[in-house]
């Protein structure tokens, strides 16, 4: 049993750390849709990231660290996906990161800061799965695709990803990529991997 | 120069913007009730009330949050505040009691904002509250104490 849990987990998406993201002129593919698929893949070297995936958990709360922890103190999503009653994420999270007085490292912030919805999670789904997902605008927060282009190109919380703070790996490439990614993704039709 | 409203007062405080509100409270303004526990926004010894809501002042650089306001364990007051206190001493919840300011000023919070709050929603809303005494019992059967003195 333990075996066929292994296989499965290693057949979803794995958190993607230290690669590099290739600009969309280096991916290349037998027709559009071919290339549109492959341009996904790229991208989702920044979506399957941990500074992404960590805030877009499936059940429960967040996770945290490269290694995608349980989040300490332990974190409930809440109505709001801010955190329980009493607790919102804002009792620690403040407007930017902020580096610790006592000790290396740092706490990350942002305004806004909270978790995707759940319609929005991604945690152990396949790049296929995780791109149906990103189209569909039931799931996606009403997106159309041009949405989805300023979202990711220009979006403050997901440029967090590339200024994560003092002890945490950014996010591969930069902001600015990953928005000519999306944009040459949708020019090519908007295609999934397989 | 940064400009906060601390228990009802604005004080214009002349600190490098990056110190930590706590330092401010402690050091600067002698108001010793809220704790350094972890300086890392693990234990909850160091909320305070930030615009309402709770906030830990360890990893608050007072030039991140010019203008706003403050309430300390010295300032805070309500009904709220009143039932959790009388039920923190009724039921002898502190045992070393370096946490405690913390607690308090969590589950007032929390009965602010949930009258009626469950096992599960007390323990959802205190879990960034650590006690190294383990009072938790304790604390979660005062905060059932105080919302049922709320209640009338």
């Amino acid at each position: 049993m333990r075996f066929v849990a292994i296989a499965v987990a290693a057949a979803l998406v794995q958190p993607a750390l230290a690669q590099d993201l290739r600009a969309p002129d280096q991916i290349a593919g037998a027709d559009d849709a071919a290339r549109s698929a492959a341009l996904f893949v790229e991208m989702g070297k920044v979506l399957t990231h941990p500074r992404c995936l960590n805030c877009h958990p499936v059940t429960g709360g967040p996770t945290q660290g490269d290694d995608m922890r349980p989040h300490n103190p332990p974190m409930v999503r809440g109505e709001a996906d801010f955190g329980p009653v009493g607790m919102n994420c804002t009792t620690c999270h403040g407007t930017e990161n902020v580096s610790f007085a006592t000790q290396p490292g740092s706490i990350p912030g942002h305004q806004p800061w909270s978790l995707a919805p759940v319609s929005m999670g991604w945690q152990g789904r396949s790049l296929a799965e995780i791109c149906e997902q990103i189209k569909d605008p039931a799931r996606n927060g009403g997106k159309d695709l041009e949405a989805i282009h300023d979202h990711n190109a220009a979006d403050g919380l997901v440029g967090w990803g590339w200024n994560p703070g003092e002890g945490r790996a950014p996010a591969p490439g930069t902001q600015d990529i990953f928005g000519q990614l999306t944009r040459a993704w949708i020019d090519t039709g908007a295609a999934c991997p397989g | 120069m940064t400009t906060l409203t601390i228990n009802g007062t604005e004080r214009t405080l002349d600190v490098d913007p990056d110190t930590p509100l706590l330092w401010v409270l402690r050091d600067e303004l002698r108001l010793t009730g809220t704790k350094f526990g972890c300086g890392v926004a693990q234990c909850g010894a160091c909320t305070v009330m930030m615009d309402g809501a709770p906030r830990r002042s360890c990893v608050t650089p007072v030039g991140m949050i010019d203008g706003a306001d403050i309430t300390t364990i010295e300032g805070m007051a309500g009904p709220e505040f009143d039932a959790i206190q009388t039920a923190w001493r009724a039921l002898d919840v502190p045992q070393c009691g370096w946490c405690q300011s913390g607690q308090v000023m969590s589950a007032t919070m929390l009965l602010q904002q949930l009258p009626a709050p469950s096992d599960d929603q007390i323990d959802e809303a205190m879990a960034g509250n650590a006690c190294r005494c383990a009072t938790y019992h304790r604390i979660r059967a005062a905060i059932h104490d105080a919302a049922r003195t709320l209640e009338g």
